[in-house]
């Protein structure tokens, strides 16, 4: 019996505009077997998607297969034209992509897109595609399959579409599946349903399932085998215990560094070639003189108190004065924050941990209830705590203004708190705070656009400094960064609460990240806070049966094996 | 061609840009190029009027693209037609731009009342066609203001007429940008820092929304200066005494039918380059500012 | 949908408000309503009695109010120029706007769709380029120049086709048509064609984006990975989607072919809604020019409505979610 999929020494290159090739595999080889799941992991870039589209035969042009073999069921694909003899796409081969929202086409009905498959490559006529149709919504583990075939993609829940996507996947019984992140868009109580599906498919059907991911938990929880790429290598493949366990090459083993732990909490991530080095130091020691200046805290004092809060989302009307319904997205939230401690607030998408923020840091009127920094209300508008309280936000892209120049946007805040006298001295602290947060001074000539996620993100943790705040609220600070850039900016986070004692509320869907970072931590839940303790407590007793769910549910690397692979 | 980092200008817009530039400044200094004043009357006569261009049979050289029906050389008068028709244009890009960029960064960025107001305004008037709403207040213009016919003031009657309808395009996608860029997290970086919602609007969300303005502004250009003609065409634009490139046409129109051409042929000839001009760089800018397209080049 | 309908039913009693709001000032503070509608050697006193008939003498809002009323029952006014009731103006010359206008949308959605789907299937291709470069030419032209180039060289030079007029009408009874005679479907060519070149580039060029941008989706992507075909994917998966934008502009484009018609009418004299209006504006015959806009607005307030509970109907997403 040949294999699912056969690759050998796959090249895939694009032109770079300049004459040149840029060569986004290189010399990939990976084989997944009938019923085997087949990860492919690895950071943003490294081509893992280049290799799932290459499979697919969905290379688009100006990119080419420029070398090697795909076999598809030992059948062997033409690189010009990415088809194979007797392989139909979507018949013997179905994908599954990240994106349900955007996979589904929204102006056709579930039956419609399902069927026409089936009617396509089966030919089936209408009345037995709509019979396989519901077959399918029923083994993908669709409530009321029935209710559903007329229904439209918006009708339904993230977790259904991606369902409807597998099912589509499926429809023609493939002997071979690429998924391309299928639960990245996923909350974690979704994605482990779906991780599950995903599995009993291939125990099942016994079809070969190429799983392109960059989560490593994902990876330990359903694949059998792993093969890590890196720059568009292949740098080290094998079964998911052995790899995991025991990496070889130095990349998969600071890769697997990276990844947060959920079972006991690190001081530090181990991560090469970190930006720290005695200026950063240097740098530290003075932002702290200046924390210093300012006054001191004492450690007895509430920095923040939070009481009673409620934040609701009103719908605008069509005419001016006209209401809407009301969303209560945060419905009486109430806990303290010490100075120089940690606070971490998790919970899945919804649950309104990024409304408790925005009302801290004065984006938000808070509806009811209080915000008190140091006893005192946070005014909305200008005041003392405005500046003591600055915030970093999730996506590095965004939250920089492209139009301006590093050094002025961190002088902004300096010039118009009158933190420093003159232009000259504003400047010298731009280059100050570049130094604390790892980048060299020159970057403050230079625009947002010359710089990497990561390296984004230091910025914005240097102009959150740059106002001499005493809290600093993190809002998913590191969800769209790669595991490796995540722990050093977790890393920076942590230096920067150690040498200026400087308070962070922390808040991530990313359990494992909370358990690395936090000293306390609070569970959210529909709009309220269902479990609020010590960080280590909560992790090794959870006593709410919610946080109990959720931590059995986030797929964890050191939990590898569970499912015999 | 290469025009600083990263932008390749295919050579049809090159050309295209090159035109338009040229068209300007002929027009800009049209008194300079001009063998006779067209705006002189002292200058017309009748015994030259109608004649074709110099090239023909019965061509006078004194007058290289001819005359029209009152003896007035018509390459000096498409000259300062041109320069009236892009001045009308311009002039009426700047005020809808100027009007509709400041509502739109209000509304967008307060949102609400404010917001819906505005709006509401922009809907109704949107519910008319550029070239009725035009000719209604040249129309009503004419009604209010006895003098509204003269050479004066039609220019400033002919610009509000077209900025009244414009300015809701600058405001609606000034607007739907602001509310993009609100969104975004540098702009709550700047709230959170404290700074003031003016300071906001202008220094970090008004350089990110300039890019679709100055597409707008530039295939409006080509709408406004086309409006113009229309309306000038229509006899409630420039008088025949200061005439555009459409009040030429609409002169010219009354002769096509004697095969007396020229008249019509050559200010409708200069007024199709001018927009066109105008518009394949317009074209350009709106491609390479729309990312979706951008991927396919 | 019921919410849906009741704000868009507002929304177009707002606009109306609006325009019989505008109508009325016209009507009332442009120009002296007395002298243009009393004889030349009126009388003191026969002005005092003709405003008083006028309503001239009651407060503001109260003749406001009567305005619309007569509005309502269909009553414009006298036409200041040739002292006619504009109701009876405007029903001589609707058929023919609207025989135009309709010759011109079938034209310009007939061609336009077509030529933008193909434009954006192949866009590299030297037919799309072609149609390409020429769609920036038909923008850049303005509606008057059209008209003119098609008289000198369909009907000055060659002698083809009539240059002005509607040619030999059937009279209906409530309706004119030039549908049924040879001269009469002679006589549209060359103004429907004027008409339609403008709004054929706009909705090539729509179709066009548009196309591009559903062709550029992720669902088209996951249908290329289920192995449909080609034709299916582009012009039943992603037609579909690229033309729901195309609803909401044809909707206002037959609203502007109708203003648009203003000047088509003007250059080949067509005896329509346009012309009438022009003149009006020249010898600022307020009635006119105040009916003409309100029944302009109604018609876009109409279609605008008619558009956005088509689109509901149409696009899924709109209809109240069942599940």
């Amino acid at each position: 019996m040949s294999a699912a999929l056969s690759i050998e020494n796959l090249r895939v290159e694009y032109p770079d505009g300049a004459g040149g090739v840029f060569v986004a595999v290189d010399g990939v080889s990976l084989d997944v077997a009938k019923g085997e799941i087949h990860a492919l992991v690895g950071e943003s870039g490294a081509g893992k998607t280049t290799v799932g589209n290459a499979a697919m035969g969905l290379i688009d042009k100006p990119g080419r297969i420029a070398g090697g073999t795909i076999r598809i069921g030992g059948i062997a694909v033409d690189p010009a034209t990415g088809e194979a003899p007797g392989v139909v796409r979507g018949r013997d081969i179905g994908a599954v992509f990240q994106d349900p929202m955007t996979s589904l086409n929204p102006l056709f009905t579930i039956e419609a897109q399902i069927g026409e498959t089936l009617r396509h490559h089966l030919g089936l006529d209408a009345r037995a595609a709509r019979e396989r149709a519901l077959e399918l919504l029923r083994s993908v583990g669709i409530p009321e399959p029935e209710r559903r075939l007329s229904a439209y993609p918006h009708q339904l829940s993230g977790g259904q579409r991606q369902r409807v996507v597998i099912a589509c996947a499926l429809s023609c019984a493939p002997k071979l599946v690429i998924a391309d992140e299928p639960t990245t868009a996923l909350d974690v109580s979704i994605q482990a349903q779906i991780l599950k599906l995903l599995r009993d498919l291939a125990d099942r059907t016994g079809i070969g399932l190429l799983l392109v991911t960059h989560n490593m938990g994902v990876v330990a929880e359903i694949a059998d085998r792993v093969t890590i790429m890196h720059r568009g290598k292949a740098v080290e493949s094998g079964t998911v215990r052995d790899v995991l366990a025991a990496p070889q090459h130095p990349y998969s083993r600071a890769l697997l560094g990276a990844v947060p732990r959920l079972d006991r909490k690190l001081a530090r991530f181990e991560v090469p070639g970190e930006g720290g080095g005695d200026t950063a130091q240097a740098a530290r020691t003075k932002i702290a003189a200046q924390a210093r200046d300012e006054g001191q805290v004492k450690v007895s004092e509430k920095l923040l108190e939070v009481r009673d809060l409620v934040v609701e989302y009103r719908a605008r009307g069509w005419l001016p004065g006209m209401k809407g319904t009301a969303f209560r997205a945060v419905d009486g939230v109430s806990f303290d924050v010490a100075p120089g401690e940690i606070f971490g607030l998790v919970g899945e998408s919804g649950c309104g941990k990024t409304t408790v923020a925005g009302a801290i840091a004065g984006l938000l009127k808070p509806d009811a209830g209080e915000i008190l920094y140091r006893g005192a209300p946070v005014a909305a508008k200008g005041g003392a705590s405005r500046r003591a309280i600055q915030m970093i936000f999730q996506d590095p892209y965004s939250s920089l203004n492209a139009r301006l120049r590093i050094g002025t946007m961190l002088a902004e805040p300096i010039l118009f708190y009158r933190l420093a006298a003159t232009q000259a001295e504003a400047t010298e602290d731009a280059a100050m705070l570049l130094n604390a947060v790892g980048l060299p001074p020159e970057a403050a000539q230079r625009f947002p656009h010359a710089f990497s996620g990561g390296q984004r993100q230091r910025i914005s943790i240097a102009r959150a400094l740059a106002a001499r705040p005493r809290l600093i609220v993190c809002d998913e600070p590191t969800s769209s960064l790669d595991v490796s850039v995540q722990a050093q900016i977790l890393n920076l986070l942590k230096d920067l609460r150690d040498a200026n004692g400087l308070t962070l509320l922390f808040i991530s869907h990313d359990l494992a990240v909370v358990r690395q970072m936090c000293d306390r931590v609070a569970v959210m839940r529909g709009g309220k806070i269902v479990e609020l303790r010590a960080a280590d407590a909560l992790f090794e007793t959870p006593e709410h049966a919610y946080t109990r769910e959720l931590l059995n549910l986030v797929p964890r690397p050191e939990r590898h094996g569970r499912n015999g692979g | 061609m290469k025009l600083g980092r990263d932008i390749d200008l295919p050579f049809s817009v090159a050309l295209a840009a090159a035109v338009a530039i040229a068209l300007v400044l002929a027009a800009a200094f049209a008194p300079l190029l001009s063998p006779f004043d067209p705006t002189d009357i002292a200058t017309y006569n009748l015994a030259d009027s109608e004649l074709p261009p110099r090239w023909t049979l019965d061509g006078d050289p004194r007058f290289l693209l001819g005359t029209d029906n009152q003896g007035r050389d018509l390459y000096s008068a498409i000259l300062y037609g041109a320069r009236v028709s892009i001045g009308i244009g311009a002039a009426s890009v700047l005020t809808a731009a100027l009007f509709g960029i400041t509502l739109g960064l209000v509304a967008g960025y307060f949102g609400g009342a404010i917001d819906a107001a505005i709006m509401r305004v922009g809907d109704v008037i949107m519910s008319f066609p550029t070239i009725l709403l035009a000719l209604l207040v040249a129309g009503l213009a004419r009604g209010l203001i006895p003098q509204a016919s003269s050479a004066a003031w039609t220019p400033v009657i002919l610009i509000a007429a077209i900025a009244i309808h414009e300015w809701v395009q600058y405001a609606r996608t000034v607007r739907a940008a602001t509310m993009v860029e609100t969104a975004k997290d540098y702009v709550k970086a700047a709230r959170v820092i404290g700074l003031p919602p003016t300071r906001i609007m202008l220094r970090h969300i008004l350089p990110n929304v300039m890019g679709p303005v100055l597409v707008i502004a530039t295939i409006n250009l080509a709408a406004a200066v086309l409006t113009e003609a229309t309306l000038s065409f229509l006899g409630v634009g420039m008088p025949p005494t200061y005439p555009s490139l459409g009040t030429l046409i609409r002169i010219g129109n009354e002769f096509v039918f004697s095969g007396i051409w020229w008249i019509a042929t050559f200010p409708a000839l200069a007024l199709i380059v001018l927009v066109l001009a105008v518009n394949v760089v317009g074209d350009w800018l709106r491609d390479r500012f729309n990312p979706k397209l951008r991927g396919r080049e | 949908m019921a919410g849906l309908l009741l704000s868009r039913l507002l929304q177009a009693a707002l606009v109306m408000i609006a325009v019989t709001a505008v109508a009325f000032a016209m009507f009332r503070f442009v120009g002296d309503p007395v002298r243009a509608m009393a004889r030349e050697d009126s009388t003191p006193q026969e002005r005092a009695e003709l405003a008083q008939a006028l309503g001239l003498d009651q407060p503001v809002p109260v003749q406001y109010a009567r305005f619309v009323g007569r509005v309502a029952r269909g009553d414009f006014g006298i036409s200041y120029r040739n002292q006619r009731p504009v109701t009876t103006l405007i029903a001589e010359r609707l058929p023919a706007t609207l025989e135009l206008v309709f010759a011109a949308t079938l034209l310009a959605l007939g061609l336009g769709i077509p030529l933008g789907v193909m434009c954006a299937i192949r866009p590299d291709g030297a037919a799309a380029r072609l149609v390409q470069s020429i769609s920036l030419i038909g923008i850049s032209t303005p509606t008057f120049v059209t008209g003119i180039a098609l008289i000198l060289f369909f009907a000055v030079t060659l002698r083809w086709l009539p240059s002005f007029g509607r040619g030999d009408i059937v009279d209906l009874g409530f309706w004119t048509t030039g549908y049924l005679t040879g001269s009469g479907l002679r006589s549209l060519v060359l103004p429907s064609i004027t008409l339609a070149l403008y709004q054929l580039t706009l909705i090539m060029r729509l179709v066009r984006s548009e196309m591009i941008d559903a062709l550029s989706s992720d669902y088209i992507r996951f249908a290329r990975a289920r192995g449909l075909p080609k034709s299916r994917i582009h012009y039943v998966l992603a037609l579909r989607n690229a033309l729901m934008p195309v609803i909401t502009v044809t909707g206002l484009q037959i609203g502007s072919l109708v203003a648009f018609a203003i000047v088509t009418e003007t250059v080949f004299q067509w005896p329509g809604m346009g012309l009438l209006f022009i003149q009006a504006v020249s010898f600022v015959d307020i009635p006119v020019m105040a009916a003409y806009l309100m029944f302009v607005g109604a018609l876009f307030v109409v279609l605008n409505t008619a558009v956005d509970l088509v689109y509901a109907i149409v696009d899924p997403r709109l209809r109240k979610a069942k599940g």
